[in-house]
C-alpha cells in the first residue's frame, strides 16, 4: 500500500476471549487479537459466519456472551464514541435529512465542534459534494454507501471498522475505499471484514471465524 | 460536567423533533387518536353530562389511548428503520434515553393541551374550577406518562410485535398513575384546593423519579442486544 | 417421594379444612372458632391465603432471578425466572377464582373491585403482559434480558399501587390473616392447620417450579439443537 506521511496515533486496540452466543449457538469463540497503530487485521469466512457479528462486538454495540474488548490510548483519554469508526451493511442513516444533517448530527451528538467546510470537504471526498442538501431518501445503494463512509470517518476515528468494505460501489468509488485504506493505516487501525477474495498477506492479522468456530 | 451529558442529549432530542417535523410518524398518530377517541365519548355519553367522576376518567382514558397510539414510534422508528446502530456508534445508552425522554414529554405535553382543550370544548359539562391543581396535575400526569411509556416502548422496539404489546405492557405499569390523576382531576373540577392533595403530588413526584431511576439502570440491558 | 409426601400432606390439610367442625367457644382442641361475619365461608381461607401468597412469591421469584440474569447472563436463571412466573400465574388465577367465590357468598357478588380484587387483577395482567412479552421475542438471549427488565419495573411500581389501593376504594374485606397488630380471631388449631396448608402448597408450588425448570431445559436444549441459522 502507498504510504503517506502523517504521524502514527498512540492506540492500541485488543480483544481477550469474545465469544457470542445465539439461542445457544455459538457464532464464535475465544477470539483473540490485539493491535496497536499502524496494523491491520482482516477477518475472513463464509456467510453467516459472524463476521458483522464480531464487527459489531468490537464497536461496543452487541455485548460479548464472554471477553473484553478494550481501547487504551496514552494521549487522550478516548471513549468507544469517538474512536471507532464503522462502514456496515446495518449502519442506517437517517434518510429524512440531507448528508449534512445527518453528519452535523453526528459531530453533535459526540459533542465535538465542526467547521462546516469539514463537513463539505469529507462529502467531496466521498462523491457526495453535489448531494449535499438533498435529503438522503431519495439515494442509491452506492449513495448510501458513499454517506456512510462519510459518516464514518468525519470524527476522524484512530479505529476503522469496515464490513464489506466496497458493496454497492462502483469502479471509482473502490478506488476512493482502497486510498482511504492507506491513509487509516498510515495513522491508525484498520480492521476488514469481507467474503471477497483478498490478498491475506496484505494484513498483518488474519482472522478465519470457518475455522475458529 | 453537566454539559458534557447535556449536549449530546439535547443533540438527540433536536434530532427526533426535526426528525418529527419532517415525517410526521407520531403527531398524526397521536391527533387522529384525541380527535376520535374524542368523537366517540360524545356520541356515547353525550356532551352535557355534569358528573365529574365520568369526564375525569374520560378525559385520562382519552390521553392514555393516544398516548398508546404516539409515544412508541421515538424507540419504534430506530428499530424499523434500522438506525438504531448510528445512535449506538454516536453515544452512550443514557444519553439515548434521555434524549427520547424528553422528547416524549415535549410530545405528551403537547398532546395534552390538545386533548384538554378539544375536550372542554366538546364536553360542555367538563369545567375546571380550580385551575391551579388542574395543570400541576396535568404537567406531572405528563411527565409520569412520558417517563413510563419511554421504556416500555424500548422494550417493546426489541419485540417482533410492537404495536398490540406496548398498552398490554404500559397499563399495569400506568395504572396507579392513572388512578392517582383522575382521582385530582375530579378534584379539581369539584373545586379541591392544591393544600388538599399534597400528597397526591408527592406520590407522582416519587413516582416519577423511581421510574426514571429503574429505566436508567436497565436501559443498557434493553438497548445493547 | 416429594410426590407422595406433598399428596398425603395436602390431602389431610383439605380434608381437615372441611371437616372440623366450628364453635363459638372452642373448647375442644379440634374446635375451630367461628369468626363473626364469615362462620362456614372462612374454611376457604386454607386455601385461598396460601394461593393469593404464592402468586406474589413467584412473581418476586420470577423478578430475582431476572436480577440475577442481568447480572450472570446465565440462561439456567431465565429458565427459572419464567418457570417461576409460569406457576405464579397459575397461583395467581386459583386466588382470583378462589376470592371470587368467596366474595360471592360473603358480598353477595363474584366481584366488586375491592382493593384486594384489584390487586390481584393487576397482578394477573402483569403476569400476562409479562407472557405476551416473551411469546413476542424469538432470540433466546433478548427474550430473556427484555422479560427480565419488565419484571423489575412492574415490580419497582408495586409499592405505589400498594399505596394508592386503600386511599381510593373501601374494603369489605377480612383483615389480613397475620395483621400488624397481632391481634388475631383464630386458636391455635385454625393457625397450625393454615400454616400447614401453606407449607404444603409452597411445597407444591416447589415442586411444579423445579418440574417446569426440568422442562423447559429439556425443551431448550432439543431446540438448539435443532435450530438453524438465526443471525443478528
Amino acid at each position: 500500500m502507498e504510504m503517506i506521511q502523517e504521524p502514527l496515533l498512540d492506540i492500541r486496540l485488543s480483544g481477550t476471549g469474545l465469544s457470542k452466543v445465539f439461542n445457544r449457538r455459538s457464532i464464535f469463540r475465544d477470539i483473540t487479537f490485539q493491535l496497536s497503530a499502524g496494523q491491520t487485521l482482516l477477518i475472513t469466512g463464509s456467510n453467516g459466519a459472524g463476521k458483522s457479528t464480531l464487527l459489531k462486538v468490537i464497536a461496543g454495540i452487541l455485548t460479548p456472551s464472554s471477553g473484553t474488548v478494550s481501547i487504551m490510548d496514552a494521549d487522550i483519554p478516548q471513549t468507544v464514541y469517538r474512536a471507532i469508526g464503522f462502514v456496515s451493511p446495518y449502519l442506517n442513516l437517517y434518510d429524512e435529512f440531507s448528508p449534512r444533517e445527518n453528519l452535523f448530527f453526528a459531530m453533535s451528538a459526540r459533542s465535538r465542534q465542526v467547521a462546516p467546510d469539514a463537513v463539505d470537504r469529507i462529502l467531496d471526498r466521498v462523491g457526495l459534494g453535489r448531494f449535499k442538501d438533498v435529503p438522503s431518501r431519495v439515494f442509491s445503494s452506492g449513495m448510501k454507501q458513499r454517506l456512510k463512509y462519510a459518516f464514518s470517518l468525519i470524527h476522524e476515528p484512530p479505529i476503522l471498522l469496515l464490513d464489506e468494505p466496497t458493496s454497492n460501489l462502483d469502479e471509482e468509488g473502490k478506488g476512493f475505499v482502497r486510498d482511504l485504506m492507506a491513509r487509516q493505516v498510515a495513522k491508525g487501525i484498520l480492521i476488514v471484514a469481507t467474503n471477497e477474495q483478498t490478498d491475506v498477506s496484505r494484513y498483518d492479522h488474519s482472522i478465519n471465524l470457518d475455522r475458529e468456530g | 460536567m453537566i454539559g458534557t451529558f447535556l449536549n449530546p442529549v439535547l443533540a438527540v432530542l433536536r434530532k427526533d423533533l426535526q426528525s418529527e417535523l419532517r415525517t410526521r410518524y407520531a403527531m398524526s398518530a397521536l391527533i387522529m387518536f384525541i380527535v376520535s377517541t374524542i368523537s366517540i365519548i360524545v356520541f356515547a355519553i353525550g356532551g352535557g353530562t355534569s358528573r365529574s367522576d365520568v369526564l375525569a376518567g374520560m378525559l385520562w382514558v382519552v390521553i392514555f389511548f393516544s398516548s398508546m397510539s404516539g409515544l412508541s414510534r421515538t424507540f419504534v422508528s430506530e428499530e424499523e428503520r434500522g438506525t438504531a446502530m448510528t445512535l449506538q456508534l454516536l453515544v452512550p445508552p443514557s444519553v439515548v434515553l434521555f434524549g427520547k425522554l424528553l422528547f416524549n414529554v415535549l410530545l405528551v405535553i403537547g398532546m395534552n393541551i390538545l386533548a384538554v382543550a378539544l375536550y372542554s370544548f366538546l364536553m360542555t359539562g367538563f369545567t375546571v374550577t380550580s385551575p391551579g391543581l388542574f395543570s400541576l396535575t396535568l404537567i406531572l400526569g405528563s411527565g409520569g406518562l412520558a417517563a413510563s411509556s419511554t421504556i416500555i416502548a424500548a422494550i417493546i422496539a426489541k419485540a417482533n410485535t410492537k404495536g398490540p404489546l406496548f398498552p398490554v405492557l404500559a397499563l399495569p405499569i400506568l395504572l396507579p398513575l392513572l388512578v392517582v390523576v383522575i382521582n385530582m382531576t375530579r378534584l379539581s373540577m369539584e373545586g379541591g384546593d392544591i393544600s388538599e392533595s399534597v400528597g397526591e403530588f408527592q406520590f407522582l413526584i416519587a413516582y416519577i423519579i423511581v421510574i426514571i431511576t429503574a429505566s436508567n439502570l436497565l436501559f443498557e440491558y434493553i438497548w445493547r442486544d | 417421594m416429594i410426590r407422595l409426601f406433598l399428596g398425603i400432606w395436602l390431602a389431610i390439610v383439605t380434608l381437615l379444612a372441611f371437616v372440623l367442625p366450628m364453635s363459638a367457644n372452642p373448647s375442644a382442641w379440634y374446635h375451630l372458632p367461628i369468626i363473626p361475619g364469615l362462620e362456614d365461608k372462612a374454611r376457604i381461607l386454607f386455601f385461598h391465603v396460601p394461593t393469593a401468597w404464592l402468586s406474589t412469591v413467584g412473581f418476586i421469584a420470577s423478578m430475582v432471578y431476572g436480577i440475577r440474569y442481568l447480572r450472570k447472563r446465565d440462561p439456567e436463571d431465565d429458565i427459572k425466572s419464567a418457570s417461576a412466573a409460569g406457576v405464579g400465574f397459575l397461583f395467581c388465577i386459583l386466588a382470583t377464582v378462589t376470592g371470587a367465590i368467596w366474595a360471592k357468598f360473603s358480598w353477595g357478588t363474584y366481584w366488586n373491585w375491592d382493593p384486594r380484587q384489584t390487586s390481584i387483577f393487576v397482578l394477573l395482567l402483569i403476569y400476562g403482559a409479562y407472557f405476551a412479552l416473551r411469546s413476542a421475542i424469538d432470540v433466546e438471549e433478548k427474550r430473556a434480558t427484555l422479560s427480565a427488565a419488565y419484571a423489575i419495573i412492574a415490580a419497582v411500581v408495586m409499592p405505589f399501587f400498594m399505596f394508592v389501593m386503600p386511599r381510593i376504594l373501601a374494603s369489605l374485606h377480612p383483615q389480613p390473616v397475620l395483621n400488624v397488630q397481632g391481634k388475631t380471631e383464630m386458636n391455635a388449631t385454625m393457625l397450625v392447620l393454615l400454616i400447614s396448608s401453606f407449607a404444603g402448597f409452597t411445597g407444591l408450588a416447589s415442586w411444579m417450579w423445579n418440574l417446569e425448570v426440568r422442562i423447559q431445559r429439556i425443551v431448550m436444549n432439543s431446540l438448539s439443537g435443532l435450530k438453524g441459522e438465526t443471525r443478528v
